[in-house]
């Protein structure tokens, strides 16, 4: 029987952000209360139901509720909606529920959640209108159907029939071309015809046909996803300059520039590089740290609180899967979207509006970060129109794990594990999902997507931790894109192995043996053992009610097997699976003519500088950092952004184990917008930011190391991938150049949308991540004044670089020259490493978008001091007017802060190095700019720049009513 | 007295543990972890000292904060803690912690009956901030007996919660109120007219932690296991500055002395 317990509150509150979100749509004159409900599935007495709902269900100071039998006791009200979820898509309160009434020791068959939205001022067509609008995501939720519910008797009828076996073998030995493309598309493979006859050829000299499950295999294995095609391929380059061509033939772009700088730099304190789960470099003498940064730029475009949940879930895991097992300390987050000023009617078809995928995203992030106790610290948001069809979620992590645990080691007979989350149909197909560009078609493919459940990824965490403390297993990895298909035959490459398909523990009935190989549940881990531990291994996982099963066992055969049920349903040799084919791409870069732009002086610069301050790419996003819990694990030293006072740093400190002294600086750079001028100059200048974030903090070049993650649109396209080869190159020019090896990476094509009619493309997007070790958290450096009456230092060279800076853009010049990274840059770096060593540095703060004008303020806000800025006083590389010396985004400049009894010092280190003493700090809190010329420029009150900074994101945070 | 023993207890989601131990640690007790699994089993309270519910999301708070792991508690353990308060021990209970207690009615009155709530924040979104505590230091206070002695009148600490809004009958606060079982409430730098974001959640009378009649049970929002160093304050730099969470931690060993 079916038991509805509806929960509400007593004072029948309003749901004021949902209600704020309707409004925006211009609907007045309305209300809207919100009930929880919940349905148990149960042969309980009313009396105990009763006292689920009153002990377990409501909080008796306010909240109510009513019981009923049945989904439906009456036909719904026209002003009410009752929203569900799909069936197959997780329900973590249901989940938690479940163990509540476990507790109790009452049983239940089956529970499931809702929500009831009740309105007032609406008429159904409105209320119809609004749901899938913004109420609910008919990715994963639906209306209930009263119809179809009314009568239903038990919960486990909205779920798959059951799964009888039934061996599906594909015909591939008797298809032409034509008919293995179909047989590509029409399973959802992404294999081209070169793959399919591969295949084809294989198993004609096996005299066999292969099974659905093999082809998904390796369907899974030889995606862009998994293989990373473009990046290890063929790529017959062209570089176009005038009259000249030059012509390139690359084999392996990822091997030839960002691993080869790596490989010539050779980091001594590199560890792991390029080979694990994550890039793993020297922490101390008993402890490594590894850092890995991912996207989720497909999913979050369909369901944005999903697909962001799942993405941090998801490298939370990668840095699980690192070694035999790392803990994770700190996250980051990088978020391109789209300026969400559009009208609903501006929005092409099938599109969710900018609004709900930023509020989406955030929260995503958030609760799932959160609930596993990692502080999300650092991060980066900028905003472009063409993010409108594609976001981008950038998600890193990084742990802290010891040195003799860096590596897997893998045996013949070990046990393979797979432990945490059940097993369902959740996101198959995933891993070739993202290998295609989105159209509209696939906006429907909703199993592709997923929410996450952190609390079952937490309890995981805890039980992997404690066995692996205890040295239970030598060899683990995450579930991620292709679920077990890739985890374990990454995980047993060179070996081979036996899975038997039906002891993984599944959700529910109706999974086939393909769906349980392929099955991107998320919360899952393969590890592998020895029989002697499973004693032990099962003890903890008990405790903490992780469930966990042995389901084969490594092999030396070199060969994967899998069974179910004693059917033998793949068994294909390991060499074949890892012999994807390389394929052959073109790549065209065309050199644009850098023309300079030339615009009027102004006597005045006030206005400008408020501009800028209150452009989105500037403007502090605070209301984001607060809402993750920072703080958490008690390691912050420097917050990105300090609460009370907008206090602005370039990136955040933080000490990964509160018995050591030392601490790690985390920053990143990115900046899209150079692209379309050359992604060359756009990667060489995200490096630099990234490198600029950390140093200004206290880190040193020889201790920072840095990751590469690439989103870009289709490398099909020749003028796209030429772009990416030209990023690629500029990875390997300046990694060398400054010594920072990269340690680790990841690459997401296809970024771009198709309606139909319109096709949106994003910029190529490189995030650069770095992570820099410090000998001591006392001498990190933070980015506002400390006191008034210091020195404020301008070093680095400032030319009349504005192409695409923030200040051009903002008045829609496409003219300008683009930022380029001195030959002697890294003196700069080397150099204020130095001074900041020796404490001669009292603030530091990098320069970025918006140039100087926007660090000065910044550091201003954050300290509440003045100071006075003089613009003949920065050292230029020529002669240049005003507005270029205060909006210029030259690299490698930074603004210092030294008191006054160590000027001499702070000249001395210096000393060769572009250096001008350009203005001092003061007790009025106003910002006075001088020119050249000593006449007043600019000359702001620290409140209209601190009411400026806040303006863009205003409706983004929380503010009582009146 | 010997080093006094804590119990810290943690379930699926409790997140704070690790550095909640840490600061009792530094604060010199002896400390151990104990899931709840463990705990129910037969646990015996009588060789420890203080029992500390740490921060986090226990069970995912998906039927509300610390609902699953309060009920828990009940079931399983409630004459034992009764028995181990009445004995003389102290418990902490911090953020969910907090959360736990109220809703296991430990906090206010010990009678396993829950009078008094943690509830969505105003703003109906977690946030992580730092704000300003006015300590009851009063003769009277309860709390400043044994947990917040010595401490001044205004101390920095960081909220991180999504419900922690201090909410009950008015009868229920006056009572409250008169027993002085207020410990905590947030301020700004006047004293007046507290508001968003000062209090950062909407407390009634700001209220952002108490204590039971003896004041041996001690109930808070703030986490004072995020300042037990001072680089965890967010203005540390060029400042002499005390962290005053490591005081919470010393305060109650102290108690044993």
């Amino acid at each position: 029987m079916i038991w509805r317990i509806d929960v509400f509150s007593k004072k029948n509150k309003e749901n004021i952000e949902l209600k704020s979100q309707i409004e925006d749509l211009g609907f007045k004159d309305f209300s809207l209360s919100t009930k929880k409900i919940y349905f148990i599935d149960s042969e309980l007495s009313s009396a105990q139901i009763d006292k689920v709902a009153r002990e377990v269900l409501i909080d008796p100071i306010t909240e109510s509720y009513s019981l009923q039998q049945g989904i439906f006791n009456k036909q719904p009200l026209s002003k009410e909606m009752m929203v569900i979820y799909h069936p197959g898509v997780f329900d973590s309160v249901a989940a938690s529920l479940e163990k509540a009434v476990y507790d109790l020791s009452l049983t239940v068959n089956d529970i499931r959640t809702g929500t009831l939205y009740e309105f007032s001022g609406l008429d159904q067509g409105q209320i119809q209108y609004l749901g899938p609008k913004i109420i609910y995501n008919p990715v994963i939720e639906r209306v209930a159907d009263y119809n179809k519910l009314k009568d239903l008797k038990n919960l486990s009828q909205l779920e798959a029939s059951s799964y009888s076996f039934n061996l599906k073998v594909i015909d591939v030995l008797g298809a032409d071309a034509k008919k293995l493309d179909q047989i590509s598309k029409e399973g959802c493979l992404a294999l081209n015809t070169l793959e399919m006859e591969k295949i084809k050829e294989y198993f004609r000299k096996l005299k066999r046909n292969p099974t659905d499950c093999e082809l998904e295999t390796l369907a899974v294995l030889w995606s862009e996803h998994c293989g990373h095609k473009t990046f290890s391929g063929l790529i017959d380059y062209e570089e176009r300059s005038g009259e000249s061509t030059k012509k390139e033939k690359i084999n392996n772009l990822l091997k030839s520039t960002i691993m080869k700088a790596t490989k010539e730099i050779n980091s001594p304190q590199c560890v792991s590089v390029f080979e694990d789960n994550s890039g793993i470099v020297k922490f101390d003498q008993d402890e490594n740290i590894c850092f890995k940064v991912e996207t989720h730029n497909h999913p979050s475009s369909l369901e944005p609180y999903g697909g962001a949940s799942t993405g941090i879930g998801g490298v939370i895991r990668d840095v699980l899967g690192t070694g035999s097992g790392f803990r994770p300390f700190a996250s980051i987050d990088a978020f391109c979207f789209s300026n969400w000023h559009i009208s609903d009617k501006d929005l092409p078809e099938g599109l969710l509006h900018p609004r709900r995928i930023i509020k989406g995203v955030v929260s995503g992030v958030r609760d799932y970060g959160n609930r596993m106790g990692i502080p999300t610290v650092a991060g980066s948001v900028l905003f472009d129109h063409r993010f409108l069809g594609n976001p981008l979620v950038y998600c890193g992590t990084l742990g802290i794990g010891s040195c003799d645990k860096s590596f897997k080691k893998v045996n013949k007979g070990d046990l393979i594990v797979v432990c945490g989350a059940k097993t369902g149909k959740d996101g198959i197909h995933g891993a070739t999902f993202s290998s295609q560009e989105l159209d509209q078609e696939a906006m429907g493919l909703r199993s592709a997507v997923q929410i996450g459940n952190p609390i079952e990824e937490k309890k995981v965490s805890d039980a992997l931790l404690q066995a692996q403390e205890k040295d239970l297993f030598t060899a683990i990895t995450d579930c991620g894109a292709g679920g077990l298909s890739s985890a374990v035959t990454e995980l047993a490459k060179g070996y081979g192995a036996k899975v038997y398909l039906d002891r993984v523990p599944l959700k529910y009935k109706g999974l086939s043996y393909t769906d349980i190989w392929i099955s991107e549940s998320q919360e899952r881990m393969v590890f592998f053992t020895q029989s002697n531990k499973i004693k032990e291994l099962e003890d903890i996982f008990s405790r903490e009610e992780v469930e966990m099963a042995v389901i084969g066992e490594v092999a030396d055969s070199n060969n994967l097997v899998l069974f179910y049920q004693d059917n033998r349903v793949a068994d294909l040799d390991m060499d074949f699976i890892f012999s994807s084919l390389q394929i052959s791409k073109k790549a065209t870069w065309v050199n644009k003519t850098e023309e300079k732009e030339q615009l009027q002086e102004k006597k005045n610069y006030n206005d400008d500088l408020i501009a800028i301050l209150s452009s989105v790419n500037i403007a502090p996003k605070d209301w984001i950092l607060h809402q993750y819990d920072h703080e958490v694990q008690g390691g912050s030293v420097l917050k990105a952004i300090d609460s009370s006072s907008l206090g602005i740093n370039d990136a955040a400190v933080l000490r990964p184990k509160l018995s050591s002294k030392k601490a790690v600086v985390v920053g990143c750079g990115i900046n899209p917008f150079y692209s379309d001028l050359d992604p060359y100059y756009m990667a060489a200048l995200a490096i630099d930011e990234a490198l600029r974030n950390v140093i200004s903090m206290g880190g040193s070049l020889e201790n920072t190391f840095i990751l590469d993650n690439f989103s870009w649109g289709s490398p099909d396209d020749p003028q796209i991938l030429g772009g990416l080869v030209r990023a690629a190159k500029a990875c390997y020019d300046y990694s060398l150049y400054f010594g920072t090896p990269f340690i680790s990476g990841k690459d997401s094509f296809y970024n771009e949308y198709n309606s139909g009619t319109e096709k949106i493309t994003i910029p190529g997007t490189l995030l650069i991540s770095a992570v820099s070790i410090l000998e001591d958290w006392r001498l990190a450096v933070g980015s506002s004044f400390k006191k008034d009456d210091n020195l404020i230092y301008l070093v680095g060279l400032t030319k009349p670089e504005l192409g695409q800076s923030e200040y051009l853009r903002m008045q829609g010049v496409e003219k300008g020259l683009v930022p380029k990274v001195e030959p002697n840059a890294k003196d700069v770096f080397i150099n204020l490493s130095k001074a900041i060593n020796k404490s001669i540095v009292a603030s530091c703060h990098d320069l970025s978008e918006g140039g100087i004008s926007a660090a000065i303020a910044e550091m201003c806000v954050g300290s509440g001091l003045g100071a006075s800025l003089f613009l003949g006083e920065v050292p230029v590389s020529e002669s240049i007017d005003d507005y270029q010396v205060l909006f210029a985004e030259s690299p490698s400049r930074f603004l210092v802060e030294v008191e006054k009894d160590k000027k001499e010092e702070f000249q001395q280190q210096f000393k060769g190095v572009p250096c001008g003493l350009v203005g001092c700090t003061a007790e009025e809190k106003k910002l006075t700019i001088y020119n050249k010329k000593s006449s007043k420029i600019a000359d702001i009150s620290l409140q209209l720049i601190k009411e400026r900074l806040l303006k863009p994101f205003a409706e983004f945070r929380w503010k009582p009513k009146k | 007295m010997a080093t006094p023993k804590v119990l810290i207890f943690r379930t699926a989601g409790t997140n704070c543990d690790k550095e909640t131990e840490f600061a009792f640690s530094r604060a010199g007790a002896q400390v151990e972890l104990g899931h709840i699994n463990l705990i129910k089993k037969n646990k015996d309270f009588s060789s420890y000292q203080i029992i500390c519910i740490p921060g986090g999301f226990s069970y995912g708070d998906d039927l509300g904060a610390g609902k699953i792991f309060s009920l828990e508690i009940i079931l399983w353990l409630k004459d034992k803690l009764k028995k181990f308060v009445e004995g003389g021990g102290l418990i902490l209970g911090i953020c969910n912690g907090f959360q736990v207690l109220v809703k296991a009615g430990i906090l206010p009155d010990l009678d396993f009956s829950q009078t008094v709530s943690l509830v969505e924040n105003d703003s109906r979104r977690f946030e992580d901030r730092w704000v300003r505590l006015k300590i009851n230091s009063g003769n009277e206070s309860l709390a400043n007996k044994i947990w917040l002695k010595g401490l001044p009148g205004l101390i920095h600490l960081p909220v991180a919660h999504a419900e922690g809004k201090f909410f009950c009958d008015l009868e229920i606060l006056d009572k409250i109120k008169k027993n002085n079982q207020v410990a905590l409430s947030y301020s700004n730098n006047s004293g007046k007219d507290v508001g968003y974001p000062d209090n950062p959640n909407g407390s009634l009378d700001n209220i952002a932690g108490i204590v039971d009649e003896t004041g041996r049970v001690f109930g808070l929002m703030p986490h004072p296991e995020r300042f037990i160093f001072i680089h965890q304050h967010p203005d540390w730099q060029g400042r002499e500055l005390a962290a005053h969470g490591l005081s919470f931690f010393q305060n109650s060993l102290d108690y044993f002395k």
